[in-house]
């Protein structure tokens, strides 16, 4: 893993308010609303994990990026699944290797539970070097009871214990922060160990200040006319609302079009399928879709 | 941060406002009030503002129960009395939790609820006895009886597996270097999710009471099931089924359902669960049992959409309903006609006996419904 080019400032002297936190990210692209940089700055300083949750697509892994960047920290992330055990999060032995050092040891003594043996997975690489990795916990309502229990005692304690080595504890605090979609409702006792925050879609202004730190050269008008036609377009009941990571590429693609010689309102149209992914949803806002983009460049 | 003597003065609201909460309902760990003090000292505070950006943080309100909690915060800071609300009014579903504040509506729903058996037990003269021993029967064997699905974790095995290094590696250990037998892990098969979408409207009012003692028992049996009731909303009453004792449960759901006997928007209320992304990740994969006669009034455009959706996510979609009881049902009106191609099953849903057969049976395959149906017609 590669160690992170900026020496390690100390977390509390980057996070020294709430304003100063949100500087900070935007700086690494990312625009906290006042709500968000205050629990991020809470979780910082309390020591806490931040939970984030909210609707797929609305920047909830991103956020964990922007802090692990402005912490100048690398980014572990752990990717819930159904079925995801201690295996996939702890640590594991590799067996093969041990079984052949076995072999080639013949009748020497070895050490199988050596640290060349113990491959370390997501939870253990951050506990290994708390301060310059930020641990990602993402999607946690993907994984079933028994890994939120896990993930529990491994939040309230920092501390791995494995029966062939002892107990492996964090030196400082690591960050953490768990992602959820909210598909499920989570463990009571999760929640409330940690900063609790829920990202909504962003408003129309906020949502065209994002489009234009993260598209490419998108002009000022554009940015707010899509952010204007996103808010209507996610007003409807579709099966999939579009995030913002798309409207960035709407955004994006449509200017691309207009560069090459397409109309304005019929730009967006025709950009329209990477705003809005679905068959069904494409055709029940088709007719929709003109009067939308017309009153969002109004 | 509590050191046995006595809290400063200005930190007396903060553990008021954490009483005020647990009155109401909300589950609030002293932990948790210990960091939003400490929260709103490290904010300084500067504002109210602060503070309440503070207990949204580390007091962590549900988003369901966001607009109450921001109602009260209202209340006990800027003492706005006006502000409290009792719940929002909203279309989506709305979770009550155990709170002693819905005692009283509870009692005013029950008067409702004793009218509805009374009218159910007018009309048949059924085994009471027989359908409680299968319910019971039901609940045993739920778990057991549901579509199986194989899961990521893996289980020991004797058989039929792929070795598992770990314990085999201790085994070679502990025999001194000597390969025993290898041991063996399978992945293990777990049951898949049971979603129960229940119909409450007027033309269903003789069934649902049956019904919804069919998903408590669901709930008790199944390791994951969800329920909704719709009529012209949807309602999730999963939480109050999971009580064990079945008078109380009913009580309790009955109480958080607010469309009971009204109209049915069938279409309109599926397409609204569909578009909540949490319950539509429910369906994915689960067994879908809507229990509906489907007696969509007006256009059905929605209500075929949303069929195909739901099908489309689910492991398997069965449509049982009362109507089906009658031997000479056919699939006719415009609406059944149109969502038959995507149910897996079109069932007769009008004894608490044969729902719970069916049921049990989902994990046998079946032809679709629409080649039974057509046979039949």
């Amino acid at each position: 893993m590669p160690k992170p080019n900026a020496p390690t400032a100390s977390a509390e002297t980057i996070a020294t308010s709430p304003e100063a936190v949100a500087e900070r990210l935007a700086a690494s692209r990312y625009l906290a609303d006042e709500s968000l940089a205050t629990a991020i700055f809470l979780a910082i300083r309390l020591g806490k994990p931040l939970l984030l949750e909210g609707a797929p697509g609305v920047g909830k892994t991103e956020a964990a990026k922007a802090i692990a960047e402005v912490l100048g920290r690398n980014l572990v992330r752990l990717q819930c699944y159904e079925g995801i055990d201690a295996a996939h999060a702890l640590y594991e032995w590799n067996y093969q290797r041990q079984l052949l050092a076995i072999r080639h040891a013949g009748e020497h003594e070895i050490d199988i539970y050596d640290d060349r043996f113990l491959i370390a997975r997501p939870l253990l690489q951050v506990l290994k070097a708390p301060e310059e990795r930020v641990l990602l916990v993402d999607e946690i309502d993907r994984s079933d009871h028994e890994f939120e229990a896990l993930l529990l005692e491994f939040l309230s304690d920092f501390q791995i214990s494995i029966p062939e080595r002892g107990t492996i504890r964090a030196t400082a605090q690591p960050i953490v922060i768990l992602t959820s979609n909210r598909t499920r409702e989570l463990a009571e006792a999760l929640r409330r160990r940690c900063v609790y925050h829920w990202i909504d879609y962003p408003d129309a202004g906020r949502e065209a200040e994002i489009i234009m730190l993260r598209a490419g050269d998108v002009a000022e008008a554009t940015a707010r006319a899509v952010a204007a036609a996103v808010q209507t377009i996610r007003a409807r009941p579709l099966a999939k609302p579009p995030g913002i990571a798309e409207a960035v590429e709407w955004a994006n693609a449509a200017t691309i079009l207009e560069k090459g010689g397409s109309p304005w309102p019929e730009a967006f149209r025709r950009a329209i399928g990477v705003l809005i992914k679905d068959e069904e949803d494409l055709s029940y806002i088709a007719p929709e879709l003109g009067r939308i983009v017309e009153e969002a460049l109004a | 941060m509590m050191r046995g003597e006595s809290l400063p003065r200005a930190a007396a609201p903060m553990l008021g406002f954490g009483r005020l909460l647990r009155h109401y309902g909300f589950p609030v760990a002293p932990e948790q009030v210990s960091g939003f003090m400490q929260a709103v000292t490290l904010l300084g505070p500067r504002s109210i503002a602060d503070i309440r950006e503070a207990a949204l943080a580390t007091l962590a309100p549900t988003p369901d129960r966001r607009d109450e909690f921001e109602a009260h915060f209202q209340s006990y800071f800027y003492g706005n009395t006006s502000a409290v609300v009792e719940g929002d009014t909203d279309e989506e579903t709305r979770i009550k939790d155990d709170g002693g504040a819905n005692e009283d509506q509870i009692e005013a729903k029950q008067d409702e609820g004793g009218d509805l058996s009374s009218a159910v037990e007018q009309l048949s003269t059924r085994d009471f006895q027989r359908d409680d021993a299968k319910l019971t029967t039901f609940r045993r064997k739920l778990a057991s009886a549901l579509p199986a699905r194989r899961s990521f974790r893996t289980v020991r095995a004797h058989s039929r597996g792929k070795l598992d290094l770990r314990r085999s590696l201790r085994e070679i250990v502990s025999a001194d270097g000597d390969v025993p037998s290898p041991l063996l892990r399978r992945r293990q098969t777990v049951p898949r999710k049971l979603l129960l979408l229940i119909d409450v409207s007027g033309s269903m009012k003789l069934h649902t009471s049956d019904y919804l003692k069919l998903a408590h028992a669901a709930v008790q049996g199944a390791d994951r099931a969800e329920i909704f009731t719709f009529g012209t909303r949807l309602t999730r009453i999963t939480g109050a089924l999971r009580i064990r004792d079945c008078d109380q449960a009913l009580a309790r759901a009955a109480a958080q359902v607010d469309d009971w006997d009204g109209g049915t928007r069938m279409g309109p209320t599926l397409l609204a669960f569909l578009s909540v992304p949490r319950f539509s990740a429910f369906a994915r994969g689960a067994a879908v049992v809507i229990l509906s006669d489907a007696l969509e009034r007006g256009d059905h455009a929605e209500l075929e959409t949303a069929m195909r959706r739901l099908s489309a996510r689910a492991f398997r979609l069965s449509l049982a309903t009362p109507l089906a009881g009658d031997p000479r049902f056919r699939p006719a009106t415009a609406a059944l006609r149109a969502i038959l191609p995507v149910l897996d099953d079109l069932v007769d849903g009008s004894s608490i006996s044969g729902l719970t057969d069916f049921i049990l049976s989902l994990a046998r395959p079946a032809a679709a419904a629409a080649a039974i149906w057509k046979r039949v017609s």
